[in-house]
Parts: structure tokens; C-alpha cells; sequence
């Protein structure tokens, strides 16, 4: 007789979770509607980056297979995605700073209700942003060879890419208490990002920087998905370079199952 | 909660960090409806206390009951009865004010339509509404603690919890924040408030708890506290600072200890023990003598002096044990 009463409740859980995480979510969409230019400024500065390789350095870039655009365009769709780590750090860090953390905790919401909003917004930007990134791809020349179903699965690895970071930004934002460390957020990020092969074929780099940049998760989800867009890429000699799809589900995965264990265990930890 | 409860209970509260006590046996009650004071010296335990009372922290042992409910084993039924303010405003500097209110209103589980009614009620009432569109973020320091105070508010809370709330304001701003919590005090709202303004805690407790090292060392209304400290002493200005030895020692003729000559400030001053009998014989003796005075007042001990003798009785007592 205790089963009905049971699953009622823990529906009625669900529904908070679900309605409290919108209205999380839903502050993130006010904070677009409130500062556009913020949100243009973001996804301008990935589409800068595109054409500055594409127009800048592309006529001095020659790869196998090819046109340099072509292989691009998957790098810094990849490359945004690992960026995103630093807007996911940058708002908790700041509500945590601000003191709004600790009001969403002195209030009777679902206590999860936080990470679904911070989630569910982080990843609507991230799919906004690569849009945008897309259209600037086919712009310049950039298209998908290998139809419409494969170019889906190319963005899903993306965006689980994203999802990976988005679950280090959380615990990076948890742990480090001063807005500051931004800036050394950005020192680990950026060499994760050039030290991959989202620019330049590994192969064309010393021995072990190649290998480096070969076992980089960044460039498992490059190389899978150039495959998946039928691109030209580069076949590389380590294992992940020669599985890229399952290197980049194999890393997101692990990124997903060390942190975000660790950021509830450090929110958790808030009320210590 | 029986009518009798007290709205905030904390019995032998205890929380360490690290080798630190934060709170070391700490002990409170708090009647409904009334406005308590926690006073005391930065890292003395009052933020640690607040955030336990209002679920945020939990303590190492002892009991925190709040509004009826403990507030670490039903922390959810604790929170749908309590207001935080905490030491900074903590109110999303990019929505609105009215966006902030409507946001906390639905995670407080109000309705669409209920939530948005609440928000203008209480624009309205903390002189926000032409404010109610802009950014918070652009707010001046006073009105954006009004709105954070405010969101505490959105569901009448029991008790309200105000931790440091005009710390790093100006006098206007926290002028406006008084005036705040004297009209939630006047409705019915428990108040507790942490505070190391002195004149805050004069101003708004009807009752202090002083607070150091993690323990409740003294309490009481302020009038008792500075009644606790000692007695009252009595100030004469003179015209001519020439006068001053005479005054000295007709002061010293109805004081109960020893008369001080500030030459400079051209006063003299000395405890007493009834006060307004020394100053009735002190004011005719003036007169006899053809001393012209520019001043003469009974004072009382301020709470600065109370304050900084309990905590400075504590510390003696740390050095001695």
C-alpha cells in the first residue's frame, strides 16, 4: 500500500525539478534577452576565429585530402565546445561569489533544480552557437558529404563534448572560490585547444608533440567528426587517432563520469 | 508551533573548521515576533550561527530548531518559513528587479500569475517600482539591498534572518534599510540580526546576544547591558578652562570615583552613583561658586563601551586559563 504514496511523491520530486530547473534555465534565456550584444559577442568571436584561419593562415595551409576550409570548420566547432568550459566556470563562480547559490539553497526549491538550469542553458547556447558557426561554415564553402543522418551524429559529439565541459566548468566553478582564476582557467584551456588537430594535421609536428596532440580528447572529436562530415582529415597512428568516434565518446564519457560526481559531492559539501 | 515556542531555538550549537571553533556551545532563543541582535567581532561565530539556523551549514552537534522545525532534520519545511539576507546582496545583477522577484517567486513555487502579483506588491512596498525595469546591476548599494530583501520576503517568511545587512553601505542607504526592518518588525516578522554597528544593534534589537569565540557571553536588552557595564557618569564643560580645577573638585565631592580633567576638551568628568541627585547638588554648587558652565549631562555607557569591555573580559579570561 506504501508503493502509490511512494511514486506519487517521488513524481511530484520530478515535477519540481523539472519546473524549478526551467525557471533556472529561463534566467539564463532573460540574460540573452537582456544583453544581446553579449550573446553576438560570443558567437562573433568562434565565427572570427573560422575566418581568421580560413582567409589568414588558410592560403599558407595545405593538408591531405585538400581543402583547408574543409578541415577547419570541424576544428573550431570542436574547439567552441571546449571553450564553452570557461561561460559554465564564469556563472557558477559568479553566483557562488554573489551570494545567490547560497539564497537558491536557503529556499525550499529542488536542490538539483540549479545543475538542470545551468545545463539545460549552457547547452542551448552551445547548440546556438554552433548554428551560427555552421552557417558560417557553409559560407565559406564548408559542407557534409555524407548525409544528413551522419552530419546529426557529427553534431551529437559535439555537443556531448560540450556536456563534458560543461560538468568540469561546474566542479572548476565549485572549487575555485575567486572570480580570478578565470584567467587561469583560460592558461589550461587555450593550450587544450591549439594543442590539437582542430588547425593543423598532427603529423606535420615533432614526434611527441603528434602523439600529445593524438591522445588530446579535443581532437578524438575533431578527427570523428571529419570522419562523420566526410572532410578531410588525417589518419593517425594511436589508437585514438584510428577510432576517433569511440576515443570521443570514450573521453566525454570519462570527463562526465569523474566530474560530475565530483561537483555533487562538492555541492554537497557547501553546507559544511 | 505552539504560540509559546520561540521562533529560533539554537541549544548548544557546535561547528569546527579545521582546528577553529566556529561555534563552541552556542545558546539562543528568540520569542516570536521580536527583533534579536547577535553582536560581536568579526570571526566571532555569527555568520556561522545564521547559516546554521537557516540551513545552510551543518552544525557538528547541538540542536537548531527555526519556526518550530529542526532545522537540520527538516531543513525543507524550515526553509518555506524563512527569509535570508545574507552579507551581500544576492540578486542576479543582469535581470531586472522585477525579473529578480518574479524568478525567486516561481522557485518559492508560486504561480506564473501569483508570482508576478507578489513582485509588484513588494516593488511597491520597498519604493522600487520606477526601478522595477531596470537592471539590478545598476542599482545604487541601498536599493539593491532593498531588493534582495525583498526576495526574502516573497513568502512572508516567520523569521527573517539578516546577516550584516548594511555592511558597506552609506548612512542614507542603511537609513533605508533600518526603516525597512522597523516596518517588517512592526507587522509581526522575527527578526534576527547580526551586526557589528553597535548603534545598529541599539537602533533595531529590542534584545543582544554578544557574541565571541563561538558562545553567547552576554545578553540582554540594550538598556541592561549598559546598565551591566557600570554606572553612569557625569560630564561638565566649562567656559574657561581656568575653571577646571575647581569643577574637579566639586565633581569629585559627588562622585563615586575618581574626577577626569580633559584640558583640552575644558571637561570634567567622573562616574556617579545616583545620578540625578549628583547632578541636582553639582549644578547648585556650579551656581554658588559663579562657575559658568557651558555644559553638564549625565551619560550613559554607550554599547561600544559594554561591548569592548565583555569581549576584552573574555579575552582576559582566555590568558588566565
Amino acid at each position: 500500500m506504501t508503493a502509490p504514496v511512494l511514486s506519487h511523491s517521488s513524481l511530484e520530486r520530478l515535477r519540481w525539478v523539472v519546473a524549478d530547473g526551467w525557471a533556472v534555465t529561463r534566467r539564463d534565456l532573460l540574460h540573452w534577452a537582456n544583453r544581446p550584444g553579449q550573446v553576438v559577442a560570443n558567437v562573433l568571436f568562434s565565427v572570427m576565429v573560422l575566418l581568421l584561419f580560413a582567409y589568414l593562415f588558410g592560403g599558407a595551409m595545405t593538408v591531405p585530402g585538400g581543402d583547408y576550409r574543409e578541415f577547419l570548420v570541424p576544428g573550431v566547432l570542436a574547439m567552441t565546445m571546449i571553450f564553452g568550459v570557461e561561460g559554465t566556470f564564469t556563472a557558477v563562480n559568479n553566483d557562488i561569489a554573489r551570494g545567490v547559490t547560497d539564497r537558491f539553497r536557503s529556499m525550499p526549491m529542488a536542490p538539483s533544480a540549479v545543475v538542470v538550469g545551468r545545463c539545460a542553458a549552457d547547452m542551448l547556447n552551445a547548440a546556438l552557437t554552433l548554428a551560427a558557426l555552421v552557417a558560417a561554415g557553409l559560407a565559406i564553402g564548408w559542407r557534409w558529404h555524407e548525409g544528413l543522418l551522419s552530419a546529426l551524429a557529427a553534431f551529437g559529439l559535439l555537443l556531448l563534448l560540450r556536456l563534458a565541459m560543461l560538468w568540469l566548468g561546474i566542479y572548476l566553478g565549485l572549487v575555485l572560490r575567486s572570480p580570478e582564476s578565470v584567467m587561469a582557467l583560460q592558461i589550461l584551456v587555450w593550450p587544450l585547444g591549439f594543442l590539437s588537430n582542430a588547425f593543423v594535421p598532427p603529423g606535420t609536428m615533432p614526434g611527441w608533440l603528434g602523439t600529445v596532440v593524438e591522445w588530446n580528447p579535443l581532437s578524438a572529436t575533431v578527427a570523428a567528426t571529419r570522419e562523420l562530415f566526410g572532410n578531410p582529415g588525417w589518419q593517425g597512428t594511436a589508437w585514438p587517432a584510428q577510432h576517433p568516434a569511440l576515443a570521443a565518446i570514450a573521453w566525454s564519457a570519462l570527463f562526465i563520469a569523474v566530474f560530475l560526481p565530483l561537483s555533487v559531492r562538492r555541492y554537497r559539501l557547501l553546507s559544511r | 508551533m505552539n504560540r509559546s515556542d520561540p521562533a529560533v531555538l539554537a541549544e548548544d550549537l557546535h561547528k569546527t573548521y579545521g582546528d577553529t571553533a566556529a561555534l563552541a556551545g552556542f545558546d539562543l532563543e528568540v520569542p516570536a515576533g521580536t527583533v534579536h541582535g547577535l553582536l560581536g567581532p568579526n570571526g566571532a561565530g555569527k555568520t556561522t550561527a545564521v547559516r546554521v539556523l537557516a540551513t545552510l551549514t551543518q552544525p557538528d552537534s547541538g540542536t537548531a530548531r527555526v519556526a518550530g522545525f529542526d532545522a537540520v532534520r527538516d531543513p525543507i519545511r524550515v526553509r518555506r518559513r524563512i527569509g535570508l539576507v545574507g552579507q551581500q546582496a544576492a540578486v542576479d545583477e543582469i535581470l531586472t528587479g522585477r525579473q529578480n522577484l518574479v524568478l525567486f517567486g516561481r522557485l518559492y513555487h508560486l504561480g506564473a500569475a501569483a508570482a508576478a502579483r507578489r513582485a509588484d506588491e513588494l516593488l511597491e512596498r520597498f519604493g522600487l517600482t520606477e526601478a522595477a525595469g531596470r537592471a539590478a546591476g545598476q542599482y545604487s548599494g541601498g536599493m539593491r539591498r532593498r531588493l534582495d530583501l525583498a526576495a526574502s520576503l516573497i513568502l512572508s517568511p516567520a523569521v527573517l534572518f539578516l546577516d550584516e545587512p548594511t555592511t558597506g553601505l552609506d548612512p542614507r542607504a542603511r537609513t533605508e534599510v533600518w526603516e525597512s526592518v522597523r516596518q517588517l518588525a512592526a507587522a509581526g516578522t522575527t527578526i534576527l540580526l547580526t551586526t557589528q554597528y553597535l548603534d545598529e544593534a541599539d537602533q533595531l534589537a529590542g534584545r543582544i546576544s554578544v557574541v565571541d569565540h563561538g558562545r553567547v557571553i552576554a545578553e540582554g536588552s540594550p538598556d541592561e547591558l549598559k546598565r551591566r557595564i557600570g554606572t553612569d557618569r557625569l560630564d561638565v564643560v566649562v567656559r574657561h578652562a581656568a575653571d577646571l580645577p575647581a569643577v574637579a573638585r566639586l565633581v569629585g565631592g559627588v562622585a563615586s570615583g575618581a574626577a577626569e580633567s580633559d584640558r583640552d576638551r575644558r571637561r570634567v568628568s567622573a562616574p556617579v552613583r545616583d545620578g540625578m541627585a549628583a547632578l541636582t547638588t553639582l549644578v547648585r554648587a556650579l551656581d554658588d561658586e559663579g562657575i559658568e558652565a557651558v555644559d553638564v549631562g549625565l551619560r550613559r555607557p554607550s554599547l561600544d563601551e559594554v561591548f569592548l569591555r565583555l569581549t576584552g573580559e573574555n579575552k582576559d579570561k582566555e590568558v588566565a586559563a
